[in-house]
């Protein structure tokens, strides 16, 4: 029976095996649940179709969220040509904005792994996909992939900003998505866990500090700079650059430095951003409104 | 922990906490009610009190209580299918001090006449827990098949359900116990691999010290 507790562990069983993570993650998650892999990977493809499917409402409805705050942020960046970043990273920080904005107007979407964290994942791996002509096949691993990166993370730390803080959310979905787009470029499994770790290692000491208690600011903009975030750390580990600190320490540092936190910086909107007295006055106006 | 709890669930925005669990804790009060609500009031606690406009709480509960899923763009138009129910919805907050941060109660009508409180968490990711029914401390996950039985505290109970279940090979994977007091009423929570057939929920309901037996399908 396959199962894996670390990134190490993932990491091993893949090459030991000669299969790549993302099979090592559909064979244990076939093994678990007692279903086929055909039908896992079904599952799988009715959930990336979920995600395409909230990048193009995200960019279809034009409209501002309840509280005013977000909304039409992803229509700039459409409206423009690419300035800085070149196609694909402008695609990911487009795309990510899209179903970030799309979560917040009550749109449907793959939490990935959180709500909070929707857009990360799916804008990295569909901007790179797109690029390099991948069929579903492909995105089916990448998604297999970023799941594993994930499961270890959820694990061994956490994915609630409300434990951890934005780096267990934001942070674990960049690595997620590093991980999944160095699949897609045909990086080695070490490469992949490189890049997983990069990405992580450098979102550390991120704090959720929403404006409101809403899933909006800084939440909305967010998932666009850590979709370009994932970008970075998959660009360097395909260049072969590693992390000095392994991932599964960097997954424990992340764990500490949530615990260590503290609550005023743990969703509970009562420190950082969401102190500041423009947020103060944005909601007294809300909760005049309710 | 498998992959589609990390690639998932697919749910309507904005919040896992406090729209999909609020749709599911809706939707799982609709199960334990056993019938189409006929009138609603909820009250909102803690964080759910403060946030529940922004996040669309309410109209998750109300899409829920209607029998809509988490995943089910309804729930953007829950009050709209409400008035079209003509089913009346009052909402409350409230500043009591609870347990958990994310909590709210629901009056709830069905169609007979019967009224039920029932008190749900949201525990974050989606995952819920309804905590209390008329009263009574409770654990429903809406995860399993679930038997929920409120019945006056005596010896033996728990033995004559069991075994009622292990004829049926029906396996059981959580148990739970609360009682007001000895020989007072008492409430027993039963997960199970299965689904408990018809005839076994009769044959519990039968037994004369039964007051209320439910079983709650898996959300």
């Amino acid at each position: 029976m396959f199962e894996y507790g670390t990134l190490a562990d993932l990491l091993a069983l893949a090459q030991q095996h000669d299969m790549s993570v993302a099979q090592v993650v559909l064979q244990r998650e076939a093994e678990e649940y007692e279903i086929t892999k055909a039908e896992v990977i079904e599952k799988m493809q009715m959930r990336i179709k979920v995600c395409a499917d909230s990048v193009k409402e995200g960019l279809y409805d034009q409209r501002l969220s309840m509280s005013g705050m977000v909304g039409r942020d992803a229509e700039k960046i459409e409206h423009m040509d690419p300035l800085l970043l070149g196609n694909i990273g402008h695609r990911a920080l487009l795309y990510a904005l899209a179903v970030s904005e799309g979560n917040a107007k009550m749109h449907k979407i793959v939490a990935c792994p959180t709500a909070g964290s929707c857009g990360i994942v799916p804008a990295a791996v569909f901007a790179v996909g797109e690029a390099k002509g991948a069929n579903q096949e492909r995105y089916c691993n990448a998604f297999f992939t970023a799941a594993g990166i994930g499961n270890v993370i959820a694990k061994n730390a956490c994915i609630a900003g409300a434990v951890g803080g934005c780096q267990a959310e934001c942070g674990t979905a960049a690595a997620m998505a590093a991980a999944a787009v160095v699949d897609i470029l045909g990086g080695s499994s070490e490469q992949l866990m490189q890049a997983a770790t990069l990405a992580l290692k450098n979102t550390l000491g991120l704090v959720c500090d929403p404006v409101a208690e809403l899933v909006e600011v800084p939440c909305v903009k967010r998932n666009g700079f850590y979709a370009v975030h994932a970008l970075t750390a998959a660009e360097m580990a395909m260049a072969g650059v590693k992390s000095v600190i392994p991932p599964d320490e960097v997954v424990t540092a992340m764990y500490e430095i949530g615990r260590m936190m503290p609550v005023a910086l743990r969703e509970t909107s009562e420190g950082g951003l969401a102190k500041t007295p423009t947020a103060r006055t944005i909601q007294k106006k809300l909760q005049h409104m309710s | 922990m498998g992959v589609f709890d990390i690639i998932g669930p697919v749910m309507i925005g904005p919040s896992s906490s406090h729209t999909a669990g609020a749709a599911r804790i809706g939707l799982l009060a609709r199960h334990i009610l056993k019938s189409e609500p006929t009138a609603v009031k909820i009250i909102f606690y803690g964080s759910f009190a403060k946030t529940y406009r922004g996040h669309g709480t309410d109209r998750a509960i109300v899409a829920g209580l209607l029998g809509y899923g988490a995943d089910n763009p309804a729930i953007r138009n829950a009050f709209s299918l409400a008035a079209e129910k003509k089913l009346p919805v009052n909402i409350e907050t409230s500043e009591k001090e609870m347990l958990h941060p994310n909590t709210v109660k629901l009056e709830l009508t069905g169609i007979d006449g019967k009224k039920m409180e029932i008190v749900g968490v949201s525990l974050g990711g989606g995952k819920v827990s309804i905590c209390e029914i008329n009263g009574f401390a409770a654990d429903v996950r809406g995860e399993e098949y679930t038997l929920l039985m409120v019945y006056n505290d005596q010896r033996g109970v728990v033995a004559v359900v069991s075994s009622l279940l292990s004829e049926k090979d029906i396996n059981i994977s959580r148990m739970r116990v609360f009682r007001k007091g000895k020989h007072q009423e008492a409430v027993m929570i039963i997960d199970t691999d299965s689904e408990v057939p018809d005839d076994v929920v009769q044959k519990i309901n039968s037994l004369e010290i039964m007051s209320v037996v439910i079983a709650i399908d898996p959300l």
